[in-house]
């Protein structure tokens, strides 16, 4: 499905992304892990096309399209989804309004009659009950005044109705407590199956309790240095990167 | 300034002040003549015309049409109908024609027992003749540069608006200002006093529209009077076209404790300055002052605002908000004075201003005067691009570049349109700005 090949980004010529390689396929659900600076973030923004980012070097593929050559609206109607780190307070936006607008736009590129008011309606509600969120949420302008929770379920509200293909979670689990991370896990899992992928990046072992993910890389200084399953998740959590850090530089010396 | 004919406007003048040498109306020209040939045209010298001095004086370099009497005009009143927005079928309708006043288009359909409309010679002559004599032309006092002195110079086909005690006019009051410039450059001097009497309320509409291909300047003054509680709301839309510009004063006196609302929505139209002043003249005036702003290709709007509180207790809020594209230009100057009784005054202003393009331009000057020293006063500017994350983030939903733009534009002004009570208006009025945001494309 996602195919990143030697990926090389930077922002305002200081190079972040220093070669990535990354192949996921339908049905997986990959992590992303490594300390603060490692470059997760600018590697989710890449993907979903912040301009502010120069890919100096790499291909990616998406289902088979060169998504680099996208625009960032054109990379989400082919299927791809970021949920924000930081969603962003849209004052005198609707949520509702904005999510017809966005499905429509989508259904649009390809191919399809926007949807009625009622089927819109329907959808919403299924999606409401499937993600826990209060409807009341919807009524208002985008995360306007939304706790942390909220703006964090908002996000996986939109990917509900908007049914990517792939999905690439930016921190999501930060800035949640327990109850909020348990829900958010949940509607996470609900919208897997076997056409879908999930990139979870994060810092810490608890999101991945919930969602067991199948592959885990370790991206430290712009590069995937380890990879593993969910038992060096655990790892990390136990002993913290410096034990990679350490291996890495002694590899180096050897 | 040496292109300006001025012996053209002393030979009308003259022909105007030998009609009825003695009334009331003609010692208020000569003093507004005295002072338009002293002050002559403003320039980027004076501090009020800094930015609007010289786009304005530029104006008088044309050769315009002084229309001195209520000839017969080609305007109809199928154009009239064809101007009506839906929802004004019932409007109390003063149609202005090249500045003068033309009763026989104009459809009153209030009852004379709750609004009175007539010719402000009539006026000075009837039962209301004291109270024209005693407000009309007090706004001189704040403002007194040349412009605003030439209007008054040529008071003539003016119009008197008296709304009756305790009355509540339902239907609008609406203003249409007809340039009708088919043959000739027009220059329209419409002038009014309202008075709205205790406990009444009223709401007025003022929109303008240049017939023709030549030119139009509509140099206009309303002064408006508020009594004791009573409700004044107050719209006016500009949206005519490149060849037609305005000096539109709107100069508000609330006399005892009243409420008043005013919005200036400006979309279209060639130079265009605003004046809107609210004077608080009694204890515990309350007012709300609107303003919005959509402005391309050369459009230059200039909003000039004045709060003054002289008393204890008032309130005012005022609100502006401008997205400027092309090379248009904003220019945004608001001022608030609290004089030295006027303590417990509430005062806020706010300008916010979006730029579209590199060429276009905004020039914003809030400014406060405090002679008293128990109040509460605010007042800021914004001037900036679109929110580039929130734009980014609707993008990456899968909503196109352009139609975000237009969402958030959209939302940008939309807090100003909910501010028009009069629910046909506000309709118009978002249809306008949609259909306007969604035609903008991004420049980078």
């Amino acid at each position: 499905m996602l195919s990143i090949k030697n990926l090389h980004a930077s922002v305002e010529g200081t190079e972040i992304l220093k070669g990535i390689n990354l192949d996921i396929k339908a049905g997986e659900v990959h992590a992303i892990m490594g300390p603060n600076g490692s470059g997760k973030s600018t590697l989710a923004s890449v993907l979903a096309g912040r301009e502010e980012y120069e890919v100096t070097e790499g291909s990616v593929e998406f289902l088979g399209k060169d998504i680099l050559e996208l625009s960032p609206e054109d990379r989400a109607r082919e299927g791809l989804f970021l949920a924000f780190q930081y969603p962003v307070e849209i004052p005198g936006v609707s949520t509702v309004n904005f999510i017809k607008t966005a499905l429509n736009e989508k259904r649009k590129y390809h191919g399809e009659e926007p949807l009625d008011a009622v089927s819109f309606m329907k959808l919403m509600k299924e999606k409401m009950n499937l993600v826990e969120i209060d409807k009341s949420l919807l009524t208002r302008s985008i995360n306007e005044g939304f706790s942390g929770g909220e703006k964090k379920k908002n996000e996986i509200f939109q990917m509900a109705m908007l049914e990517p293909k792939l999905t690439i979670l930016d921190e999501t689990d930060s800035g949640l407590d327990i109850d909020a991370l348990r829900i958010v896990a949940s509607g996470v899992n609900k919208l897997r199956d076997e056409n879908r992928a999930i990139i979870v990046i994060t810092h810490y072992q608890r999101l991945l309790d919930y969602l067991q993910p199948d592959f885990v890389h370790v991206l430290l200084n712009g590069k995937i240095v380890r990879n593993g399953t969910k038992e060096l998740a655990l790892e990390l959590e136990e002993k913290g990167y410096d034990f990679i850090k350490e291996e890495l530089s002694l590899k180096e010396e050897v | 300034m040496e292109q300006i004919k001025l012996e053209y406007f002393g030979e009308k003048f003259n022909q105007l002040q030998s009609l009825d040498p003695d009334a009331f109306l003609t010692q208020v020209r000569k003093e507004g003549f005295d002072t338009f040939n002293n002050k002559g045209l403003p320039t980027h010298k004076n501090e009020e015309w800094k930015y609007s001095g010289a786009p304005v004086s530029n104006l008088f370099k044309k050769e315009y049409q002084l229309t001195e009497d209520k000839k017969q005009s080609q305007v109809t009143k199928n154009d009239i109908d064809e101007m009506r927005l839906p929802g004004f079928e019932n409007a109390n309708e003063l149609v202005f024609v090249n500045g003068k006043f033309v009763e026989e288009l104009s459809t009153i359909r209030s009852s004379n027992e709750q609004l009175v409309v007539m010719p402000l010679e009539e006026a000075e002559n009837s039962n209301f003749s004291e109270i024209v004599k005693e407000h009309l032309g007090k706004s001189n006092l704040f403002i007194n540069d040349g412009i605003h002195a030439l209007n008054t110079s040529f008071i003539y086909g003016g119009v008197f608006i008296y709304v009756v005690k305790k009355q509540i006019i339902e239907n609008p009051v609406y203003l249409y200002h007809i340039s009708d410039a088919r043959d000739n450059h027009i220059l329209a001097q419409p002038r009014s006093l309202m008075y709205v009497d205790q406990r009444s309320k009223v709401q007025i509409v003022e929109s303008y529209k240049t017939i023709g291909s030549m030119d139009s300047f509509t140099n206009e003054v309303m002064e408006i009077v508020v009594n004791t509680d009573a409700i004044l709301e107050y719209y006016k839309i500009q949206n005519d076209k490149i060849s037609a510009s305005q000096v539109a004063t709107t100069h508000i006196r609330q006399i005892g404790k009243c409420f008043v609302h005013t919005l200036v929505l400006s979309l279209n139209g060639g130079t265009i300055r605003n004046n809107t002043n609210i004077i608080m003249e009694a204890q515990g005036n309350e007012a709300h002052m609107y303003g919005l702003y959509l402005l391309k290709g050369k459009t230059h709007v200039d909003n000039h605002t004045l709060v003054d509180n002289k008393m204890p207790n008032c309130f005012s809020n005022e609100l502006y908000k401008g997205v400027i594209d092309d090379s248009a230009t904003g220019v945004f100057s608001g001022k608030i004075f609290v004089r030295p009784d006027a303590q417990k005054t509430n005062a806020y202003q706010s300008n916010n201003n979006i730029l579209l393009s590199d060429n276009a331009n905004v020039n914003s000057k809030p400014q406060l005067e405090i002679y008293a020293d128990d109040v509460k006063c605010s007042h800021g500017c914004t001037v900036g691009r679109l929110d580039e994350e929130a734009l980014f983030y609707l993008r990456a939903r899968g909503i196109s570049k352009e139609h975000a733009q237009a969402m958030l534009l959209q939302a940008f002004a939309s807090n100003i349109l909910d501010e028009i009570k009069i629910e046909p208006l506000r309709e118009f009025a978002e249809e306008l700005i949609s259909a306007r945001l969604s035609e903008v494309n991004m420049e980078e």
